[in-house]
């Protein structure tokens, strides 16, 4: 008697727990969400976007803010010494146990490791919020590339394109080809032969073509044929190769230098001392970090310009990614759209704050707009150079391991250019800082 | 009677000497104990996350151990970090016990001492971070030192300090002893203020020259404190990581030809590579020491 009636309770039990599993969806669905959004950054650029741009965004002190009757907390760290990712990394990972005011709502993420979060069921599907392709069909296509997993699917959107283009001094473009039309510049950067015919030209009359060899790294990494790791075997793709190639004989020839980037050396081609023809970047380079409000520098002058150069690339930009076990999926949703896939938003950014925004027919609009001219270009509005090297910008060849790689083998190859090593032996040393890094990999056979 | 409380009184004032051990004991075994323990533990798994995948604890033996000592690197790193302290230590130690002899030697009547004692420790109170970050701004390629050298002709275009393999050892050990050189004079010269002024005195009176006095009374006196300043030094030494680790930026340039131990250590910590970093520890733990111990036994058994 007395099992039967703890068999009873006990089906019971389980059918109310039952019912109340299938029910509990539903009802979440339908509940009110959360009243703290939580967003997860590294700088204040995204934070001033929404202050500015976002309807209905009220600032209430430099971490936070209110959206209607939401909280929005600004979780800002720093990149420096990837403290960003790994405090990013402990959250997510205990984003299943986190209280619903304190789980990630939006989290940034950079081009460089976008797979690392892209690729893993901490990302929420950009459908699953509820964009539709009809939404993101005016981004650009390699901004989707960066942040569709292995299995195809979008997991992220961004404001920015940030295609890059050849920027070079239009004074020395006068004293060496005697015209600073970039036209007349981008057929002596045509291709890498002609790029390195006119460092040698540059190298004569006593400027440095660039100012690190670093600086044109990019364009090749951007417009490599395979991925840096195959299975779990490190691969160094044939136009790395021809990178470094280049490189050691420009830094032979004295046109070039091994400069870190951002470092006091390697901005001195800001200045007019500096003696460097040309730097790679897009618009956030010249815009923000080429020293435009230091009297006495070129771009306070307006004396940079641009032009193509030899092939198409991107550097930077900042996605968007919604953080599964979110409790402000619609507020997520409405964020993303508002400020990634609203044309009148997006044109007011590119106005406002100078981005090259990810909307082509915003950009279209705006590159056959006279009155859209960047002082520090001297007055050149280079939008349609931009939308001309975007097409071509390719990334299939994105791995989870680009981060890593791409900065270890800059730093391997420096004591190559140095002289301090041989290609080999600085070959030896990358394998060796990768493994470091990410102990599943392995060095390929010799 | 009287006997008998005399000795409980005794025994209840003991139980304070515990008491008041108790935030010290507390400290040490979270702080130090426990993760002296879990290292050792952790070293015998493999654990580390690549991207937000956690993989391990799996228990793999001493594999971490074969996997560091095959690879030939650690020996490397090894010789990195002991060039690099033998080449601040010895100037380090032959200024201090100069300078030592000097602020202590009653007969130069030397002004000012205290003032310059505080000077020279002052290197010290410098983050070495900081002290670093100054370091590779002044020897920078386009930086100051090589303005200097160049406007006054010694060079005819900029040295690359940070290129190459000896200048930046040079520039590493000079930061250390230009740290620490203040530190051991002022523990030198304690210990030879501890010296009985009677045996200067009767040397002196004997007609020992101040040479003579130094090698054979100062010296010989001052070993408990110079086997300390050694030995605390050496282990300092072993884990040299700030300065070389900010002066090129983590990357132990030229070659790895800076890269010390503890910079390697550091390595594994991007990927939380728990099994191999603990592994490291431990032989690290092992090679100080014998090191010490062969240290202390060294200048020991002389002295006997």
């Amino acid at each position: 008697m007395k099992k039967k009636m703890i068999s009873a309770v006990l089906t019971a039990a389980m059918l109310a727990g039952m019912t109340v599993g299938s029910v509990l969806p539903v009802s979440a669905e339908a509940a009110e969400e959360g009243k703290v959004l939580n967003i997860y950054c590294w700088n204040e650029e995204f934070k001033s976007r929404i202050t500015d741009h976002y309807p209905g965004y009220e600032e209430v002190d430099a971490t936070h803010g209110k959206i209607g009757d939401v909280d929005v907390v600004w979780n800002i760290t720093p990149s420096d010494d990837n403290a960003y990712q790994n405090n990013l990394d402990e959250k997510l990972l205990a984003q299943a146990d986190a209280a619903a005011d304190d789980k990630i709502d939006l989290f940034l993420i950079e081009a460089d490791y976008a797979l690392k979060y892209v690729d893993t069921e901490y990302t929420m599907n950009v459908a699953d919020l509820g964009i539709t392709a009809d939404d993101l069909a005016q981004q650009f296509g390699y901004t989707q590339d960066v942040v569709t997993d292995s299995n195809g699917v979008l997991k992220g959107v961004s404001w920015q394109g940030c295609p890059g283009l050849l920027i070079y001094n239009r004074e020395i473009a006068k004293e060496v080809f005697g015209s600073d039309d970039p036209a007349e510049v981008q057929k002596a950067v045509a291709d890498w032969d002609t790029f390195k015919a006119t460092a040698a030209t540059m190298k004569e009359k006593g400027y440095f073509m660039t100012s690190t060899t670093n600086d044109a790294y990019r364009v090749f990494s951007n417009n490599v044929t395979s991925k840096w790791v195959d299975g779990t075997t490190i691969n160094v793709d044939a136009n790395i190769k021809s990178w470094v190639d280049m490189s050691k004989e420009m830094v032979d020839a004295g046109q070039t230098n091994t400069y870190d980037l951002w470092s006091d050396d390697w901005s001195k081609g800001f200045y007019p001392d500096g003696k460097v023809f040309c730097y790679f970047g897009p618009a956030w380079f010249y815009d923000f970090s080429m020293a435009g409000d230091t009297e006495g520098s070129i771009a306070n002058q307006g004396g940079w310009a641009t032009t193509e150069g030899p092939q198409g690339f991107f550097w930077g930009g900042t996605w968007l990614c919604g953080a599964a076990g979110t409790d402000n999926a619609s507020l997520v949703k409405d964020i993303m759209l508002q400020m990634t896939c609203n044309a009148d938003v997006m044109t007011e950014i590119a106005k406002a704050d100078g981005d090259f925004v990810n909307n082509k027919g915003a950009m279209e609009a705006l590159s056959t707009d006279e009155s859209f001219g960047d002082a520090i270009l001297g007055g050149q509005n280079p939008i349609g150079k931009f939308l001309a090297g975007i097409d071509s910008i390719d990334l299939s060849n994105l791995s989870n391991y680009d981060q890593g790689c791409n900065e270890e083998f800059q730093a391997a190859m420096k004591n190559y250019f140095d002289g301090n090593a041989t290609y080999e032996e600085a070959l030896e040393q990358f394998y060796t800082a990768v493994i470091e890094k990410y102990p599943e990999l392995t060095k390929p056979e010799a | 009677m009287n006997q008998k409380t005399n000795n409980k009184k005794a025994v209840s004032y003991n139980k304070w000497g515990y008491i008041f051990l108790i935030p010290f004991v507390v400290v040490y075994v979270v702080f130090q104990l426990i993760p002296l323990f879990t290292t050792i533990y952790n070293s015998f798994f493999e654990h580390y996350r690549s991207g937000l995948t956690q993989i391990g604890p799996n228990f793999v033996g001493f594999d971490n151990y074969k996997a560091l000592l095959s690879q030939g690197d650690l020996l490397i790193y090894f010789k990195n970090t002991m060039i690099m302290w033998i080449m601040g230590f010895v100037p380090q130690i032959i200024v201090s016990l100069l300078l030592g002899a000097w602020f202590s030697d009653p007969q130069l009547r030397l002004k000012f001492t205290n003032f310059f004692k505080t000077v020279i420790y002052l290197p010290n109170l410098i983050m070495a971070s900081a002290f670093a970050m100054l370091f590779f701004t002044l020897f920078s390629d386009s930086g100051p030192m090589n303005s200097i050298l160049i406007n006054l002709g010694i060079l005819d275009q900029p040295f690359k300090f940070l290129s190459n393999t000896w200048s930046t050892r040079t520039l590493i050990a000079m930061m250390n002893f230009l740290m620490w050189f203040g530190n051991t004079t002022i523990l030198l010269m304690a210990g030879m203020l501890g010296i009985d002024t009677a045996l200067f005195e009767a040397a002196e009176v004997d007609g020992a020259t101040s040479t003579q006095i130094f090698y054979k009374i100062t010296l010989p006196l001052l070993r408990p404190i110079l086997i300390y300043v050694m030995i605390t030094s050496l282990i300092g030494g072993l884990q040299m990581f700030d300065v070389p680790q900010i002066l090129t930026n983590g990357s132990g340039d030229p070659m790895r030809s800076t890269m010390t131990l503890i910079m390697y250590l550091n390595k594994h910590l991007f990927s939380k590579n728990y099994g191999m970093a603990g592994a490291l520890s431990v032989l690290l733990f092992i090679v100080t020491g014998v090191l010490s111990m062969i240290i202390f036994k060294f200048t020991k058994s002389e002295n006997d």
